[in-house]
């Protein structure tokens, strides 16, 4: 396993009301696939794209009239770091298994329709995957395995 | 003008620096520092936070100077969705071109200064402004 990882912390507080700019923060989180620590405590690992999300979104809470510091931080406890990194990867792995699940059970006269959607979601995913998951290639094996029976399905349409 | 940024331009640096010159102050200048505290007195910041010219709410800068500077140009505020899309990956909008033109700029980001990438990518902006006036104009896609 991965340790000794250079961590960004987020701590934030936005008021309670209005709720659209604190909703808006969460989603801009999630969306990054951050750690949470706690309430008002996210982590990330550490690279210029996270800085300059987590920076943005910083000032995203000040202006919503909130509060925000953001740290660089290393965890002193290789095993809370483990467990740190391990629902991470446990996040993201079920996300890879429901665009496995949605692959195999796509059928004409959607199957094209879903493969974009998923190709989308995909990507989406792998954006917040910091610590990818062993069924990350199987996820991306599923969709290309879908995109090849659609395209097959096409090939047949023309021919018949 | 001087305009100033934080150096190590990605896409709503480069793009929103194109944006200055094309359309906002052609005479403009910039220079690029590693912290806020750095700006030069007579220098504009953007793409830096706490500054005006930067993220406000759910805009990217390149959409804040739009904003702010009254310019209602359809065309731009297609580039806008298409700067917002590779910057705040949010799925807003619509942006198929984001994806790509992100790769691209984050590649050049590892091989070029940042000089070098305005230089580069003012032709790029150019381009995808007049492609997206046609577009906007007639019914059909530009060739």
């Amino acid at each position: 396993m991965v340790t000794n990882v250079a961590w960004l912390l987020l701590s934030y507080r936005v008021p309670r009301e209005p709720s659209a700019p604190r909703i808006a923060v969460w989603r801009r989180l999630k969306r990054l696939g951050v750690a949470q620590l706690g309430d008002g405590l996210v982590a990330l690992p550490a690279d210029a794209r996270t800085k300059e999300h987590l920076e943005w979104i910083a000032e995203l809470v000040d202006e919503a009239g909130g509060s925000s510091s953001l740290w660089r931080a290393e965890v002193t406890g290789r095993r809370d770091e483990e467990r740190i990194i391990a629902d991470l990867v446990a996040a993201r792995a079920a996300e890879y298994e429901a665009v496995i699940a949605r692959a195999h059970e796509a059928i004409e006269p959607e199957a094209a329709r879903v493969l974009r959607s998923l190709r989308q979601e995909l990507r989406q995913i792998e954006r917040r995957d910091h610590f990818p998951p062993e069924n990350r290639e199987l996820a991306r094996a599923a969709v290309r395995e879908l995109a090849e029976r659609v395209s097959a399905r096409a090939t047949e349409a023309v021919v018949s | 003008m001087r305009w100033a940024t934080r150096a190590g331009v990605h896409i709503d640096r480069a793009s929103s620096a194109w944006l200055i010159r094309r359309f906002i102050d052609e005479t403009a200048e910039f220079v690029f520092v590693a912290d806020p505290a750095d700006v030069p007195a007579d220098a504009v910041p953007f793409d830096m936070r706490g500054v005006e010219f930067g993220h406000h709410g759910d805009d990217c800068t390149f959409e804040t100077l739009l904003r702010r500077h009254d310019l209602a140009d359809p065309v731009l505020w297609r580039i806008a969705e298409i700067i917002h899309e590779a910057d705040l990956e949010d799925d807003r909008y619509d942006a198929p071109e984001a994806a790509g033109i992100d790769v691209v700029l984050r590649g050049l980001s590892l091989t070029q200064p940042d000089e070098a990438i305005l230089d580069l990518t003012g032709p790029i902006f150019d381009g995808l402004y007049e492609y997206h006036r046609r577009a906007l104009l007639g019914r059909k896609e530009p060739s």
